[in-house]
């Protein structure tokens, strides 16, 4: 069986930030498995600007963005191996993986960074009622289609849901010909940037009906028509406010889940919020040597994030291979929270694993006007930052420095309030 | 005088701004909480611009790729969109193509290139 110190599970943007950082940690012996036909991920077909604003100070395309992380792996050539699919990886760290050219293939790692991604709510998972047309994709199955494979899914389009994805579709199927009737929202407010909501349907004059969703579909063979309904507080459809649209076409732009099927088949623990690996400050599951980072954890809204956060992952899997890949004796401090965020990532943290500073990310449960961000080690409050507006869509982050940390040597609670002072 | 309404793109509040114009002249910004949101609303009101992403058809991939992307180097004139979308409509690239490549020299008249923003080799 072949031996990785470390094996990367994805050469999306996590996949390929660990590999260079891990790298650049000292542990050069890694390997990036990637089931497509080329490294980069979701942002091959993302070929909107806007990437990169944080880390480079320019707004880049998706494939921009990639090929500077695709570029880091290569000068430090990191070995890869594409269209090569992984089946399985047990407790023990071998991984099954398989492809055209070598069949099925067993590999061993002394770490693991989980960088898989996420996927789209898809239909199934939607409930909407009638028959089962062709015709109604994933806004992201519609993108790569019309970005990368150069076919256009249809002409006359209604979108449900106003998440990024749909709303960058709404605007690019229009660009290509296509008339872009109704963006439906389930919820009050929408999940995308504002940005988007101006750019991709302001400026084509499309409209955007929040509190609506699709009550039926029309059609047997091919998608001919949808209904929506406006819903009320409980998002249940509310009678005689059905509008119909004739239309050939379906997207479904609902959110995202961390794709952890591998993640629950090798036994690593999921948090329920974030449907990702529950993870310590060293961003390590609940099995040591066991890493994960991007959207596979939690699902973001920057890829800048995603790559910040894959670094500090490939430096802890490095780390854990350079101490030997023994699993080190950790203190597991919950970080609990109040008055907003949903959940956190990490969960817990031992300050003995943290470096110069440890960034902590969460996001709230509704839109929230002029709170403080508090953060309280043993009760005393550390960090205390106002923000005036703070929305679902949009994560947060909090940073405890090493100085915060040390300064509590006994440290038993860390606490993040949402709170009105 | 006439006013327009806008959504500032600034930040996830999105201020309703309400501009008001005389002429070609902006004589008053209303509704915005910062100094971005002003700038963004004079902006948008006098010379709105955006940079247009899309792809073009490339030939002769070894990879097997069949379209490229591509993005108009600086902003242009919203006004321009669909002309330089029009103008790139049945163009073909052979490969290979590198990123910055220039895929249509002075899209639509724009005096802005469209250059390529992936590798297809």
């Amino acid at each position: 069986m072949k031996h990785y110190d470390i094996v990367i599970i994805g050469g999306g943007p996590a996949g390929l930030a660990a590999a260079a950082a891990a790298y650049d940690a000292g542990v050069t012996d890694v390997l990036i498995l990637e089931r497509d036909k080329e490294l980069g991920g979701i942002l091959n077909q993302c070929i909107h600007n806007g990437f990169g604003l944080h880390t480079f100070k320019e707004e880049l395309t998706g494939p921009e963005y990639a090929s500077r992380y695709i570029a880091k792996v290569e000068e430090r050539k990191i070995p890869y191996m594409l269209n090569t699919m992984v089946m399985d990886i047990t407790s023990e760290k071998v991984i099954t993986a398989m492809n055209r050219e070598d069949g099925i293939i067993e590999i061993e790692a002394g770490a693991i960074v989980l960088a898989m991604g996420c996927r789209e709510r898809s239909r199934g998972a939607l409930n909407i009622p009638g028959y089962r047309p062709a015709g109604i994709y994933s806004a992201g199955t519609a993108q790569r289609l019309v970005n990368m494979e150069g076919y256009m899914p249809g002409r006359q389009v209604v979108i449900l849901g106003s998440g990024d994805i749909g709303l960058i579709m709404a605007r690019r199927m229009t660009l290509e010909g296509a008339k872009v009737k109704v963006v439906a929202e389930l919820m009050p407010f929408s999940g995308g940037l504002k940005r988007n909501i101006v750019q991709c349907l302001d400026d084509f004059g499309i409209p955007l009906k929040l509190s609506h969703t699709v009550v039926d579909i029309q059609g047997k063979e091919r998608v001919e028509g949808v209904t929506i309904a406006q819903v009320d507080n409980r998002g249940k459809p509310i009678p005689g406010t059905e509008e119909h649209y004739e239309c050939d076409t379906l997207l479904l732009s609902c959110g995202l889940i961390p794709e952890n099927e591998l993640s629950r088949g090798m036994g690593v623990a999921l948090n329920p919020i974030t449907n990702g690996p529950a993870v310590n400050e060293s961003l390590e599951t609940s099995i040591p040597g066991v890493f994960a980072a991007g959207n596979v954890l939690h699902v973001h809204d920057l890829v800048d994030f995603v790559s910040e956060e894959a670094a500090a992952a490939g430096r802890a899997a490095a780390a854990y291979v350079s101490a030997g890949c023994v699993d080190a004796e950790h203190k597991e401090i919950p970080v609990t929270f109040e008055g907003g965020p949903r959940y956190t990532v990490p969960g817990t943290i031992d300050p003995a694993f943290v470096g110069d500073s440890l960034t902590v990310r969460f996001r709230v449960g509704g839109v929230m006007k002029n709170q403080y961000v508090n953060v309280y080690l043993d009760g005393e409050r550390v960090i205390h930052r106002k923000r005036p507006i703070m929305a679902p869509g949009e994560m947060e982050e909090v940073k405890l420095t090493r100085a915060m940390l040390d300064a509590h040597p006994e440290l038993s609670s860390i606490c993040i309030k949402v709170e009105e002072a | 005088m006439t006013t327009r309404k806008l959504t500032c793109i600034g930040c996830p509040m999105g201020c309703q701004l309400e501009v008001g114009i005389d002429g070609d002249q902006v004589v008053s910004v209303s509704g915005h909480t910062c100094p971005r949101g002003e700038a963004y609303a004079r902006k948008e009101v006098t010379n709105p611009t955006r940079i247009v992403t899309s792809t073009v058809r490339v030939y002769g991939s070894k990879s097997g790729a069949v379209t490229v992307s591509c993005k108009t180097r600086s902003d242009i004139p919203k006004s321009s969109i669909f002309d330089c979308i029009k103008d790139i409509t049945g163009l073909a690239v052979p490969a290979p193509v590198h990123i910055g490549d220039v895929v249509k020299a002075n899209v639509a008249g724009t005096g802005v290139d469209m250059v390529a923003t992936k590798e297809v080799l």
